[in-house]
């Protein structure tokens, strides 16, 4: 290694090197522009050496190789004021786990090519504090950049995302034609390679039956949902990941208007009168289905991820509608990744079977949730709002 | 394989097609150079000559990786860069519908500067080693220890490796 290649100090899961803890991570941060319903923006560049063969076809050696390379490159060019390197042959599988309930590195990169898992050369690198960029090493490309931003952030993210190719650039020579663009082992990333995508938290689409509507808007617009778990998985606790799908014979800055100006504000307004309905028409029910997860997660001793993330989304619906008091909105971001299972075990020291796991997050909901309650305000006090706030014509769900 | 003209080895190989009929010439480096024909011609010509003097499927493969198109049909993954030269016309088609109809590139193009220059010398020299690797593998796998050698002593002299794979 060069000198001054030397990585810039260890990653520690607990704080992402700040000093919030885990809220200090970037996208759980809750104060970024749109923070009720975009949790987070990112911006994924994918990016591959010239006259170099592919990581899948590469032989262990040159992927090696190929992983030299871009360390010496990753770590030399000053992409923040700190950067972890994380060999995924050095870390512990329970990192490599932390390190994609995070949504910092894919499965596929955490698992690595065949054999012992430990023994393919992948890394990513994780800028600190805050882990706002991450670049993955040897994965289905050889290089992916990618940044992250609070919020609706889209145009940060990508600023950031193109200052980390333009500086890796100054050493490496990426694979490019002038009709396909930058070279990508799937060309389905052909072009730009900009992936760019936000997480949604739409809880009021879903309670109101809108969500098919919006899955149907997003996919006639060419957009790819996913759930929080990313590709094939389920939407959980009201979770959405939306991005763009053509990467090729747009500019870089065409793909960011388009989301940023034009399509995800639609599913924010959509989302936003959708909350203002049930806030407004509907208030008891709503205050009724918050409640009933407040009380939940409150007092249940044993709970699955799955239902801890669909009570978590009520919660979090019902701090942003303000009928929940106590907890922000980053305490309840933050608890929707500490409730993940190799989270969940980290914070305990040790590994836990199942069992254990559903009481161990039951028992951290109940003290992290201990302040919480209803700031009622005042509906019941109405007789005339008895009949459950859901006035005539509105279907408040069977009574 | 003996050299054409005289009893050096050969080491540069070149195959024409004149009125349909295939000719090969087999020089050494130092006969090669008289008759004109570098034997550090650009990798992808290299390549294409050693590809186009076998005869089989991987004829169909790109010169530079071996994968055949079949084989990208199937894994979705292409396996270098220089597939999509290979497979230009066949790709363009899928890319188009997998782009909304798009089929050329307009966003940002790889920075033009001092160290992009560099780094295009840097390029071709990459292009050259993984063309060398591969021949490498084939004449591994094929017992060709002499040509292996030769390869070998090739990929020293461009990257300063010299452990045997
Ligand atoms: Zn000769
Ligand atoms: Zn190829």
């Amino acid at each position: 290694m060069l000198p001054g290649s030397t990585p810039g100090g260890p990653w520690d899961p607990d704080t992402g090197g700040t000093s919030a803890g885990v809220g200090g991570v970037e996208w759980l941060r809750a104060d970024g522009p749109d923070g009720d319903v975009v949790l987070s923006s990112r911006a994924r560049l994918a990016r591959n050496l010239a006259g170099t063969v592919f990581a899948h076809k590469a032989s262990r050696g040159e992927r090696q190789r190929v992983l030299d390379v871009c360390r010496e490159a990753i770590l030399g060019s000053g992409l923040a004021s700190r950067v972890a390197w994380l060999d995924m042959q050095q870390c512990t599988p329970a990192d490599r786990a932390l390190l994609v309930e995070r949504h910092l590195v894919s499965k596929q990169l955490a698992r690595g090519r065949g054999g012992p898992s430990g023994s393919d050369p992948r890394a990513a690198a994780l800028s600190l504090p805050g882990e706002r960029l991450c670049v993955m090493v040897n994965e289905e490309d050889h290089l992916r950049v990618q940044v992250i931003r609070a919020g609706m952030s889209l145009g940060e993210a990508l600023d950031g995302a193109l200052e980390v190719d333009d500086r890796l650039q100054a050493t490496l020579s990426f694979a490019y034609s002038p009709r396909f663009g930058f070279l990508t082992a799937c060309p389905t990333n052909v072009g730009t390679g900009l992936r760019m995508s936000v997480m949604l938290h739409l809880p009021a689409l879903r309670i109101t039956g809108e969500i098919e509507k919006f899955k149907r808007a997003a996919s006639d617009m060419n957009l790819a949902v996913r759930g929080f778990y990313g590709e094939g998985s389920e939407a959980v606790g009201d979770l959405y990941q939306v991005s763009n799908q053509t990467t090729l014979g747009k500019t870089e800055s065409m793909i960011h208007r388009d989301l940023q100006d034009e399509i995800i504000p639609r599913f924010i307004a959509y989302e936003r009168h959708s909350r203002a309905m049930l806030a407004g028409k509907r208030a008891v029910m709503l205050a009724d289905t918050v409640f009933r997860s407040l009380g939940l997660l409150r007092h249940a001793r044993l709970l699955n991820t799955d239902e801890a993330m669909q009570h978590l989304s009520h919660v979090r619906l019902g701090v942003i509608t303000g009928l929940v008091r106590g907890p922000d909105l980053a305490r309840v971001n933050a608890l929707l990744l500490l409730i993940q299972p190799t989270h969940l075990q980290r914070s305990l020291g040790h590994d836990l079977d199942q069992d254990q796991r559903r009481r161990a997050r039951a028992t951290l909901l109940r003290a992290r949730l201990k302040d919480a309650g209803g700031d009622d305000p005042g509906e019941s006090l109405n007789p005339g709002d008895q009949n459950g706030g859901a006035g005539p014509g509105t279907s408040a769900g069977g009574g | 394989m003996k050299c054409d003209h005289c009893d050096n080895e050969a080491t540069v190989h070149e195959v024409t097609i004149k009125d349909g009929v295939n000719v090969e010439r087999h020089l050494c480096e130092q006969c090669a150079a008289t008759e004109g024909l570098a034997p550090a011609a650009g990798p992808v010509e290299l390549i294409k000559a050693v590809l186009e003097s076998q005869v089989g499927p991987r004829s169909d493969g790109c010169p530079l990786c071996g994968t055949t198109f079949d084989e990208f049909r199937h894994q979705t993954l292409l396996g270098c860069p220089g597939c999509y030269e290979a497979f230009e016309s066949r790709l363009a088609p899928l890319i188009e519908r997998a782009h909304e109809g798009a089929t050329q590139h307009v966003g940002r193009a790889p920075r033009a500067t001092e160290g992009a220059a560099v780094s295009e010398a840097a390029r071709e020299r990459a292009m050259r080693v993984m063309a060398i690797r591969r021949m490498l593998d084939e004449a591994v796998s094929s017992e060709q220890f002499e040509r292996a050698a030769q390869l070998r002593d090739e990929l020293r002299r461009l990257t300063g490796e010299g452990a045997p794979r």
